[in-house]
């Protein structure tokens, strides 16, 4: 297929100057472009999330440290929680989707290019006027510069009596434009993977990458929408004297949990998605077997998308719900257990009777199984709401979301990376380096992470700046900020191999994994408008048709 | 990948894998294993109270089918990945291609369905037993009102005003006298949360919540705020004294009384008079009626100021007037810029409201 392909546009771009090519990426409305752009944002932000993240770690090493005032470290949580979930998480998956799906779906574009680049600048201002904040306004008391208020800003602290200055402002603000972005990017997603698949491509024969990412886009239209209105009824709050939220005048703090919740839960399941997409496309290749239930896997995808709207209080066990609400929310909770658990079991069943290589995009693939087997076993304490009320807004929970968001979204992310970074490159990356890259983060994550459940379980609430000596939690939080400065060591390995890569790797060629799905049918990098020919095909692994023409998938589908 | 290779890197998975159970059993032990202080630690696994308790009992099922089910998947990973990785001398062909088996699927879609039907009925029965409990006869009712960043308890039954340390009685089961406690805020969200006596519940300002412990045992129980208020939130500590009967009704006697009034401290007493004290404290029997502040009516009976965050000695209390920040930086009390001699005379004003 790949003699189909020729190279359009200009024959070598490398000729122009640096200027012009810049410009390019600027004005660019490609999807690869775009999705390049979204990961390298989402890769800088994640240095500067880290950096804040281990700001923390350092203030918590011992109890009644002095690193940082109180002040600066409440900004610091606030600021690494919206950077690594806004920032961070939802870019760099956005990136992904507007990169792979139309390659994966055999087609030249997204449906919308101008709303790509919208969406993607959208996204980048919102990030920079989060960190305007620095220079832009004050926080609680005047204090602080940036943001103090946490990463869920529940009311009434938000609220212009205990946060004055600009501060609360410019998070409301960089939330409110990035939200819109992410709804642009979902209608993206959605409107190309229903409207331009491929001749032969059914919604039955689509990669799970393209299924997933459907269901993320309805999810961000759902959970996104109730976000960005309740950020437009705080800056009524805050600029035109409304009371949605202003308790001093009769307003609802709980309102403001209820339409944050409804996001955030949601939300997880928009960041997860996308990684259980990256596992499906990955773990196959590299256990040379199809995946096992395919249409399972859709099913349970879809339902655990349904199931995730009903969700979102069990945020809020702790508010003082009637004992019904707390009953039911418990129950939602449990039951979304179940098709996660499907999804584990026939990534198993995947490997089973494989013949599994142990290349980094593997290797990440299985330390995410591995974590988020454990993340799903400790939302299911969180989820028992008796259990919630001692587990919850303690560390043990900071420990939960993390070993989701670190364990199991950060590390399908790397395996990712890995994967596709030969197709956006035309380059390999150094597999010894990969490995450096991997095991020092799994040691690191693992001490960090496993380790933070315990002063959760003694009694040590979340986000406080410092702690008692002799609650029994110093030697948890040393060996948690242990941790830290192996993940930094990891992540040092990985922008080394990144940048050695993409000057002296070796050429990569058009499909260096023997796998199957459309993008590895065209060069590395695919050329402008990806496909010279729109590629016909007849199973969900058109490429294995292509190796086997003796025995091909679409005799058993 | 060489052969070699793959198996040292597959050794050093394993390595780290029984390098990482080690370390949770290690962890586990150090977590529920006596320790010297072991009283001061407010570890969810030590229950003195009902509602700990069944949170506590309930917890130990979660765990042992949480666990179970970690063991099932995690060996089914572990031998998939050894068993089923490929070996050196490999003929290079693909393995056989299976696309799924619905006897499979239909396998672990009903037991897990099963697992999660006994965890919720297990849960709501706590849920229930928690949330809808009678009052007995008996039971001493308490206002806790959240304010950035301190606690007030008021016993309106008893007419006691304190602040920050919270006292209740024992209660046995022959006959029981349970606390229930009405959670109010004067500002932001703050969250109650005792571990060895109860779950946490949430003080959210226009709301009302509710929560109540029977502690079995007297002695001091550690807490603190759970949600983030404000700039102070770490050194919004809690301490609950359960006291045995008789302590419990002496305490109450001494601080129903009105303020001690001693001649020799008369000059402190003028100087927090006609300060930008009152405004915010209140100490009975004066013309001091502020509520921004805790009462200090009987400050001395307390062990602690600033919530807990300094003892409550004559030289911390020093320290706290002439520069809050010095011990609670953000905290909402002003630095008063007495001289040192008025500053004197305050404090043994203030060490006389026992």
């Amino acid at each position: 297929m790949a003699s189909d392909t020729i190279a359009l546009g200009i024959a070598d771009p490398d000729a122009r100057p640096i200027g012009e090519r810049l410009h390019d990426w600027v004005v660019t409305v490609d999807h690869k472009k775009l999705g390049i752009l979204y990961i390298l944002y989402s890769l800088l932000m994640l240095v500067i999330g880290g950096v804040e993240a281990t700001i923390m770690r350092i203030q918590l090493i011992v109890p009644h440290n002095h690193f940082v005032s109180p002040q600066v470290f409440n900004r610091m949580f606030t600021m690494h929680g919206t950077t690594m979930i806004f920032f961070v998480a939802m870019p760099i998956l956005f990136g992904f989707g507007t990169y792979l799906i139309p390659l994966m779906i055999g087609t030249r574009d997204m449906a919308f290019p101008r709303l790509n680049a919208f969406s993607f600048w959208m996204t980048a201002f919102g990030g920079l006027l989060l960190y305007f904040s620095f220079i832009g306004g004050n926080g609680l008391y005047g204090a602080g510069n940036a943001p103090d208020v946490g990463w869920f800003a529940y009311a009434p602290l938000t609220s212009r009596a205990f946060s004055p200055g600009h501060s609360t402002d410019f998070w409301t603000l960089a939330i409110l434009v990035s939200g819109i972005g992410s709804i642009g990017t979902a209608v993206n997603f959605i409107t190309t993977i229903l409207c331009m698949r491929c001749p032969g491509m059914t919604l039955g024969k689509m990669p799970l990458l393209a299924w997933l990412n459907l269901v993320t886009g309805g999810l961000v239209i759902l959970a996104v929408s109730p976000l960005t209105a309740a950020q437009i009824m705080l800056s009524i709050d805050r600029f035109l004297g409304g009371h949605f939220f202003d308790t001093q005048a009769g307003g609802a703090a709980v309102l403001w949990m209820h339409f944050f919740w409804i996001f955030g839960h949601p939300e997880v399941y928009v960041l997860i998605i996308p990684c259980f997409a990256f596992a499906s496309e990955i773990i196959p290749v590299f256990s040379r077997k199809p995946i096992f239930g395919y249409p399972v896997m859709v099913g349970a995808s879809v339902a655990i998308g349904f199931i995730s709207m009903s969700v979102w209080a069990h945020h809020m066990f702790t508010v003082g719900m009637s004992s019904y609400g707390n009953a039911f929310f418990t129950a939602t909770t449990m039951v979304i257990a179940v098709p996660t658990g499907i999804k584990i079991f026939n990534w198993i069943g995947t490997m089973w009777g494989g013949k599994i290589q142990f290349r980094a995009p593997m290797l990440f693939c299985i330390g995410f199984l591995f974590q988020f087997l454990i993340a799903g076993l400790t939302g299911i304490m969180l989820g028992a709401s008796p259990f919630n009320w001692q587990l919850g807004n303690s560390y043990f929970v900071v420990a939960h979301f993390h070993y989701v968001i670190v364990g199991g979204i950060l590390f399908t992310v790397f395996g990712a990376f890995y994967y596709w970074f030969p197709k956006m490159s035309g380059r390999m990356y150094s597999e010894a380096l990969a490995k450096w890259h991997f095991w020092l983060f799994l040691i690191g994550f693992h001490l960090t992470f496993d380790f933070m459940h315990i002063p959760g379980m003694l009694g040590m609430p979340r986000r406080i700046y410092t702690y008692e000596p002799g609650r029994g939690w110093e030697i948890w939080n040393l060996i948690v900020t242990i941790g830290v400065f192996f993940q930094i060591a990891g992540v040092l390995v990985f922008v080394v191999n990144l940048l050695w890569s993409l000057l002296k790797g070796e050429p990569a060629g058009n499909d260096p994994w023997d796998a199957w799905t459309l993008e590895w049918s065209t060069t590395s990098p695919p050329p402008d408008y990806n496909y010279a020919t729109i590629p016909v095909v007849e199973s969900r692994r058109p490429l294995w048709d292509l190796k086997h023409p003796e025995d091909p998938d679409w005799k058993y589908e | 990948m060489k052969p070699s290779e793959q198996t040292r890197s597959l050794g050093r998975k394993i390595a780290g894998i029984a390098v990482l159970l080690a370390g949770f059993l290690l962890a586990a032990t150090l977590c529920f294993g006596s320790s010297p202080n072991g009283s001061q630690i407010p570890s969810i696994f030590k229950p003195q109270s009902t509602p700990a308790d069944s949170i506590f009992r309930l917890s130990l099922l979660v765990l042992t089918i949480t666990g179970l089910i970690f063991i099932i998947v995690f060996s089914l990973l572990v031998y998939s990945v050894v068993k089923f990785r490929k070996r050196g001398g490999d003929d290079g062909r693909e393995p056989p291609q299976v696309y799924g088996s619905n006897q499979v699927e239909l396998a672990w879609t009903v037991i897990p369905v099963l697992v999660v039907l006994v965890l919720f009925f297990a849960t709501a029965r706590v849920i229930h037993s928690i949330q809808d409990a009678p009052k007995p006869p008996g039971t001493i009712e308490v206002i806790a009102i959240g304010h950035q960043f301190w606690w007030e308890f008021r016993y309106p039954a008893l007419g006691v005003v304190t602040a920050n340390e919270l006292h209740v009685p024992v209660s046995d089961s022959s006959n029981p006298s349970p606390t229930f406690i009405t959670l109010l805020s004067a500002d932001t969200d703050h969250s109650f949360w005792v571990p060895r006596l109860a779950g946490k519940t949430d003080l959210i300002p226009n709301r009302e919540n509710h929560t109540w412990i029977d502690p079995h045992e007297t002695g001091l129980y550690l807490g603190q705020c759970a949600q983030y208020c404000g700039t102070q939130h770490a050194k919004m500590l809690l301490r609950v004294y359960v006291d045995s009967r008789e302590q419990f009704d002496q305490w109450v006697e001494d601080e129903k009384k009105p303020a001690v009034v001693n001649d020799q401290v008369g000059e402190g007493r003028r100087i927090f008079e006609t300060t930008a004290c009152l405004n915010c404290h209140a100490v009975s029997g004066t013309v001091a009626d502020g509520h921004f502040g805790p009462d200090l009516t009987h400050l001395m009976s307390r062990a602690t100021i600033a919530s807990g965050a300094a003892p409550n000695t004559p030289e911390q209390l020093k320290i706290w007037i002439r520069n809050p920040d010095s011990i609670k930086p953000g905290s909402l009390m002003p630095a008063m810029k007495l001289n040192e001699k008025d500053l004197d005379a305050l404090t043994a004003y203030l060490v006389t409201l026992r």
